[in-house]
């Protein structure tokens, strides 16, 4: 029972840096990095577009309409003619885009308001949560669609009307967390020590109420991906002939039991690119724990 | 009296055992295979017999009776050994027949009597239902053997209370409703997981003395499980100590407590504070350390008078008053107020320890929020180092802070868990712009090492601490502003007996060394008699009772005070067929209606600096 002082295991290496020592225990997550690869992969696709595509994705080719998957074209032609494998490749630029940066966008929003909202309470938090109150009440799509339709048809329009119209999700959320976080002894021993608000809120709140709104990031991915799509349906998102793959699911719809192929791909590049997002959000939120 | 316990320790020696454990080992599956949490582990309990497993956190005192109840996950954790209740072997019951066992056989209360019992039903529905399990009954017949069972454990006028549910009972009287569901159908044997652990000490004193009551009426055996050396040489007939899994001693408790061989069982008992051990001294008293390798106490020094008293007071306090309004209806009109604080006034000198004391709801801790303006007081004058509290701007007051230090009741709570310990322990040194980031990491290496941890700790998080740890870091964190009064609040009361002792020990080092100023407050008697020069005992949000300390515990005058300290249990078995024949009164509420006007109160001085409050 003596004060023992126990030697630290790790006394002689330098200091690693805090990148480093997540990055070893991110790796260690077979999952997550099985997410990582996922959207890597896509990245890399979307980035290298024009040298692994084997066609030009807006050359319409009016013998090949409707085309089943072939030799020539792996994943079949659409109603154009075009090659639907180029398309995909094509298409992750702007989905990978529309849902990174319109969640970015809503992240950006969201978070301080309602971290501030949260933090700050009485009737000022009131006030704001009416407000997002009244924006939740309207479908988030419905939403979208209006603010694109306001701000003109474009890709770059697009991921702004769906970063806002997601943002009263994240403003929610992070209130939530904040009222729960504001009440732990630790912020109150922040307090006695005379830590500044701002570093409060920052490096106290925000640290602390980061893994849920992450794991809500990689989710909010997949809906503004689809969303993205129905935008491009009306017009509204990424403009033809340019390919997302909302867009072409969309062209694939009207025939789906003609060429479902049309349909099957844009899918499925959907699909992993939502599992590896989600992945990877699950991989971040048990690296970021430091008690495991 | 001794003879009388003598005889009947023979008397039940001779009969078979109710519970008989051989050879328990119990493991929990974890990564690598199975990890044994409780080795080789072998008692008896006889009939009216009670035996107390005590250790400290970890030991598995806890693991033994959930492996007895057989309460652990399956698959997780595996149990050897044979567990026999009379001729049943419990190991080898099949899950049904366990489940006759459990409430009806062996009854089982534990630490929180407020979510043992599920708050949408009335309690008497509640004891009527553990009483229909193992038995048919009619509503009436129910209902009048529940109102005798809230009899029993003097619960006052127990008819009334049936339709009434749990949040309208106190911590006390729900731990009596656990009592009651559990005597239900008259076990054989009641395992008590540290049942009076969660309450104050009065009502502690209640429970244990309820208890030993009950057995005695119901002729039950009893496994009462606790870390608190007190409550073990109050209540048990035999005890085993545990550390870390294994048995270390068992034996009478008379023996263990005073021809105990294991230096492990000689380091706990000498890290327990006795209430009355410091009578004739002066000056607080370390605690002495006894190595639990060896067996050996290690000198214990003398502490020198750190108290300037011929200084002005660092911190003043004067009719302090700190209410919470609470507000109802649809327009939220005041209908009252918790007058938490209520005219407090006393003053702390450089190197002074100055002891709040008093039971949950007393005020002490929001008195010492309000004098660190973690809570607005309502009205009175404060002083903090010539700061005058009440009337600070935001920034003045992040100032004054430096002054002015908290240590918090849990130390896990109190440390932000995404935080590195050296980010921790350097942040407020860099908030106040006191240096560069490397003065304040060298700063921070010097004050680890000044509370017994090593500097190179600082890259961990603070789940990789033990409790004593955090705490360390908590007050070398403290310590980076150079304050002149640290708020020490429960301190030590989360921590482990021996951890305690030694945290309690760093605190008086520290006072030597930097002349602290420390408010300490502590629901434990027996530590504030250890570590204070002067004791303040709190009562409803006042101060029934002010002086130096050896003053207030070699002569208190308010009933209250000698109330408080009749309730302190004693870590010697001679007391232990002694009842306190304490009445089942409440700790009231300091709820008022509107418009309530406190009294005006007077004090009485006893002795030099002794105040006690008429009334």
């Amino acid at each position: 029972m003596s004060m023992s002082v126990v030697a630290p295991t790790a006394a002689n290496d330098k200091a690693p840096s805090q990148i480093a020592w997540l990055a070893r225990r991110f790796i260690r997550n077979k999952a997550a990095l099985f997410g990582l690869v996922i959207v890597g992969l896509f990245v890399v696709l979307a980035v290298f577009a024009p040298l692994v595509a084997p066609f030009d994705p807006i050359k319409t080719n009016w013998g090949m309409i409707r085309k089943a998957p072939s030799a020539l074209h792996w994943f079949g032609t659409d109603e154009l003619g075009r090659d639907v494998l180029s398309r995909v490749i094509y298409g992750a630029r702007a989905s990978l885009m529309a849902g990174v940066v319109s969640v970015l966008i809503a992240f950006t929003i969201g978070v301080p308001i309602g971290i501030v909202s949260g933090y700050v309470g009485g009737v000022f938090d009131t006030v704001v949560m009416r407000v997002i109150d009244a924006f939740l009440a309207i479908p988030f799509l419905i939403m979208a669609i209006a603010l694109a339709a306001f701000l003109g048809p474009s890709l770059t329009n697009a991921m702004i009307a769906i970063g806002i119209s997601s943002a009263p999700i994240f403003a929610r959320l992070a209130r939530g967390q904040t009222l729960v976080i504001k009440v732990e002894e630790y912020i109150e021993a922040a307090y006695s020590l005379g830590v500044r608000p701002l570093t409060i809120l920052t490096k106290y709140i925000f640290v602390n109420a980061f893994p849920p709104l992450l794991v809500q990031s990689t989710l909010a991915i997949a809906t503004a991906i689809i969303a993205e799509a129905a935008l491009a349906f009306l017009g509204l998102g990424q403009q033809p002939p340019d390919a997302s793959w909302g867009s072409m699911l969309n062209a694939g719809r009207s025939s789906l039991s003609l060429a479902p192929w049309m349909s099957i791909y844009p899918g499925i590049a959907i699909f992993l690119t939502v599992l590896g997002f989600n992945l990877l959000g699950d991989g971040l939120h048990d690296a970021l724990d430091p008690k495991d | 009296m001794l003879d009388v316990t003598s005889r009947k320790d023979e008397a039940t020696a001779r009969l078979a055992p109710v519970l008989s454990v051989e050879n328990l080992t119990t493991s929990f599956r974890t990564d690598g295979g199975w990890k044994s949490v409780v080795r080789d582990m072998s008692f008896d309990i006889a009939p009216r017999e009670t035996v107390a497993i005590v250790g400290e956190s970890g030991s598995g005192k806890s693991v033994t009776s959930l492996s007895i109840m057989r309460l652990l996950q399956k698959g997780a954790s595996r149990i050897e050994g044979k567990i026999r209740l009379g001729d049943k072997d419990l190991l080898s019951l099949s899950d049904e027949e366990m489940r006759g066992v459990r409430g009806k056989d062996i009854a089982m209360i534990f630490q929180e009597p407020m979510t043992s019992l599920n708050p949408i039903f009335p309690i008497g529905n509640q004891i009527a239902e553990a009483l229909t399990v193992h038995q048919s009954l009619t509503r009436s017949q129910a209902r009048a053997e529940v109102t005798r069972l809230l009899e029993k454990v003097r619960i006052p006028n127990a008819a009334s209370r049936f339709d009434e549910y749990p949040h309208q009972f106190s911590g006390g009287m729900r731990q009596r409703v656990m009592i009651a569901m559990a005597l239900a159908s008259r076990p054989k044997l009641l395992i008590a997981d540290e049942p009076t652990t969660a309450l104050d000490v009065t009502i502690q004193g209640q429970i244990l003395d309820l208890i030993k009551t009950l057995q005695d009426e119901e002729g039950m055996a009893v496994l009462f499980i606790t870390h608190d050396m007190g409550v073990v040489a109050e209540v048990s007939d035999r005890t085993l100590v545990m550390f870390r899994g294994d048995t270390v001693e068992m034996g009478t408790t008379d023996d263990i407590f005073h021809r105990g061989k294991h230096p492990y069982t000689r380091a706990l008992l000498a890290a327990v504070p006795r209430l009355g051990s410091m009578k004739g001294r002066a000056l607080p008293q370390r605690f002495p350390i006894i190595d639990i390798n060896t067996g050996e106490a290690m000198p214990l020094m003398d502490v020198t008078d750190t108290v300037a008293k011929t200084k002005t007071p660092i911190l003043d306090v004067k009719d302090l008053t700190t209410r919470f309004d609470l507000n109802a209806g649809f327009f939220r009109r005041k209908t009252g107020s918790v007058h938490a604080v209520e005219k407090v006034s006393f003053s702390l000198f450089e190197g002074e320890t100055l002891s709040l004391v008093g039971e949950s709801g007393c005020g002490k801790s929001t008195t010492g929020r309000s004098v660190t303006r973690l809570v607005r007081p309502t009205s009175g004058h404060v002083t903090v180092d010539g700061y005058d509290v009440m009337t600070l701007d935001a920034s003045t007051l992040r100032t004054m802070r430096r002054s002015i230090q908290m240590v918090f009741q849990d130390p896990f709570a109190s440390l932000n868990p995404r935080m590195s310990v050296g980010s921790a322990v350097t942040e407020p040194f860099i908030e106040h712009n006191l240096g560069t980031r490397r003065q304040a990491r060298e700063k921070a290496a010097d004050l680890m090492e000044k509370v017994g941890l090593s500097p190179d700790m600082m890259r961990r998080f603070p789940h990789e601490f033990s409790g004593g740890q955090r705490q360390r870091v908590a007050i070398a964190r403290a310590l980076m502003l150079d304050p002149k009064v640290i708020v020490a609040d429960e301190a030590v009361s989360a921590l482990d007996v021996s951890i305690k002792a030694q945290v309690c020990n760093l605190l008086l080092d520290l006072q030597q060394n930097l002349n602290l100023a420390y408010l300490f407050i502590s629901h434990d008697m027996a530590v504030v008699e250890r570590v204070s020069h002067r004791v303040a005992v709190m009562y409803l949000g006042e101060i029934v009772e002010i002086g130096p300390r050896a003053a207030v515990f070699d002569n208190p005058q308010h009933p209250y005070t000698r109330k408080l300290m009749a309730a302190v249990p004693v870590p010697d078995p001679a007391r232990r067929s002694l009842k306190r024949n304490m009445s089942t009164d409440e700790i009231k509420s300091p709820f008022r209606p509107a418009g309530y006007v406190p009294p005006l109160r007077e004090y009485r001085e006893v002795s030099e600096g002794h105040l006690v409050q008429l009334g």
